[in-house]
């Protein structure tokens, strides 16, 4: 079994396909959507989960990509200036998934990107406005 | 046995003085007991590095030619205090760009300062017979300022409140982004580290004591504003909330800004983070056991920030130990907490001290007045002015 997180940009035209169920339905592939903006006549983008067969994951995805679909990778959106951080934690306050985490033994600020569902409340949250997200 | 802080600087300058940070004595009186740690150790170094919104700069421009008295002034769009004589200033650290909104203040200015930047200055002024110029724009930096220096009214607060928010609605404070129906806490104090909370009847820490400010030497100016040392507090001294508060002075000069830095808390305002080291001498066993506090037994109280009044009822009452693990309860249900304050850089404080002094480079001065003990906060009341 493998596990994907990725950022999927639909067209206008692609917006209104039902590309979640192909997945689930064609491919056999676990889809948890994680977040989802869809703004009308505008693009729509979806953070999506995909956990299932390899194999099966990458036939799923080139066939979004046929549609029309821009796919990337989703740990490219979150970036923080890690030299500039002072490792206060008041971006952690927001982070629901625990994707920042400040805490014993060293108080330093972990960014696992793993767990970010690209929510951007650290983005306000951050004092210093070091913590950018696209979505 | 009692020691005098002269036995103490002699043993400072010999090199033979033993230091602690806050830290390490906490663990010393835990597994010692507070006798035994007081014959063992000097000076505990303590440290804090947290938003203190009541922080600011005085600076002196010097004389252009010809002169000016300035009236309006402006750095970096950020506009500052110049009601004070021709050329003298005062940056409040709060005080926002009129470009920028509150992504850029005082405090940015003062960081930019201390980093060597330069500083676009534009001042205005009515023109007098002895200062004719009627406006000036030009470039300074902390070189070219006669004096640069923090001048912070309220810092190091002893102990802080834990925020929360039950209303229905997400809320920006300046304790940071409270997420509604008690969605997450968050809370700003150094505990075991931070300065009064390890001198909770401020015995040694009073007017003219020389510590670590943002990264130079500084010293203990004043009681700070809000100064509220009448609060409860619980069996070892420590307060239950907000209480003791220091005024601070130090040479920006000497200062880094790893230990100074503008912040911004959003919706809310800009704020600054200053970092506060205060060395306490270890002058008999009542100050060991003072040193000696920890996290499990320095208590705050819980506010529903999303109440917009100055008399809020607390929620409730949670030690430090439990604020640092990351989950509290509020009204039986668990609830996730942050800190604002970083406790990485107070612990680097406290260890910076703790090598200043080591090495022989700081030594202690006894506070020249103490700092009162009894008092607390009035409100400001609505009068009509009838009565007066």
């Amino acid at each position: 079994m493998a596990k994907k997180r990725l950022v999927l940009t639909f067209p206008p035209e692609v917006v209104e396909r039902p590309v979640v169920a192909m997945m689930v339905k064609e491919y056999d592939v676990i889809t948890n959507i994680l977040r989802a903006e869809i703004h009308e006549g505008e693009i729509g983008r979806m953070l999506v989960e995909l956990e299932g067969d390899a194999k099966r994951i990458r036939e799923g995805v080139k066939h979004l990509k046929d549609l029309g679909v821009q796919v990337e990778d989703a740990i490219t959106d979150i970036e923080r200036t890690e030299e500039l951080c002072i490792d206060c934690g008041a971006c952690t306050a927001v982070c629901l998934t625990k994707a920042l985490k400040v805490g014993a033994p060293d108080w330093e600020l972990q960014l696992d990107k793993d767990r970010c569902i690209l929510c951007g409340l650290c983005v306000d949250a951050c004092p210093l406005q070091l913590i950018t997200v696209k979505f | 046995m009692a020691k005098t802080l002269e036995d103490i600087n002699e043993r400072i300058r010999k090199g033979d003085a033993v230091v602690l940070t806050a830290e390490e004595m906490t663990e010393l009186v835990a597994s010692e007991g507070a006798a035994k740690a007081a014959r063992k150790v000097d000076v505990v170094t303590t440290g804090t590095f947290g938003p203190m919104c009541s922080s600011g700069a005085f600076v002196n421009f010097g004389h252009s030619e010809p002169p000016i008295k300035m009236s309006k002034v402006w750095l970096n769009d950020v506009p500052v205090c110049a009601d004070v004589a021709a050329v003298d200033a005062y940056i409040g650290a709060t005080a926002m760009s009129d470009t920028e909104g509150m992504a850029y203040g005082g405090a940015h200015v003062i960081q930019d300062l201390i980093e060597g930047k330069w500083v676009k200055l534009k001042a205005t002024a009515y023109g007098t017979d002895c200062y004719p110029r009627r406006e000036i724009e030009t470039w300074v930096n902390k070189d070219t300022l006669n004096q640069a220096y923090l001048f912070n009214p309220r810092n190091a607060y002893q102990n802080y409140a834990c925020a929360t928010n039950g209303s229905d609605r997400t809320i920006y404070t300046y304790m940071g982004v409270l997420l509604p129906n008690f969605g997450n806490a968050t809370y700003c104090s150094a505990g075991q580290l931070s300065p009064l909370l390890n001198d909770p009847f401020y015995r040694t820490i009073g007017i003219g004591t020389r510590i670590f400010l943002g990264g130079g030497h500084g010293y203990v100016a004043w009681q700070g504003t809000q100064h509220k040392p009448s609060a409860p507090r619980s069996p070892g001294g420590t307060p239950l909330g907000p209480a003791g508060t220091l005024a601070l002075i130090g040479d920006i000069r000497e200062m880094d800004s790893r230990f100074i830095r503008g912040a911004r808390f959003h919706r809310y305002g800009v704020s600054i983070y200053v970092g506060v080291g205060i060395p306490i001498p270890v002058l008999d066993e009542e100050m060991a056991a003072f040193t000696g506090v920890s996290d499990s037994e320095i208590f705050t109280s819980i506010f529903d920030y999303s109440q917009p009044t100055r008399s809020r009822d607390p929620l409730g009452k949670v030690s430090y130990a439990q604020l640092r693990s990351g989950t509290i309860e509020i009204d039986g249900r668990k609830t996730p907490c942050a800190p604002l304050s970083s406790y990485r850089v107070a612990r680097d404080i406290a260890g910076e001290l703790k090598r200043w002094i080591t090495e022989g480079e700081f030594q202690l001065t006894g506070p020249v007045e103490l700092l009162p003990t009894e008092g607390t906060v009035q409100g400001l009341d609505i009068r009509d002015g009838e009565g007066i």
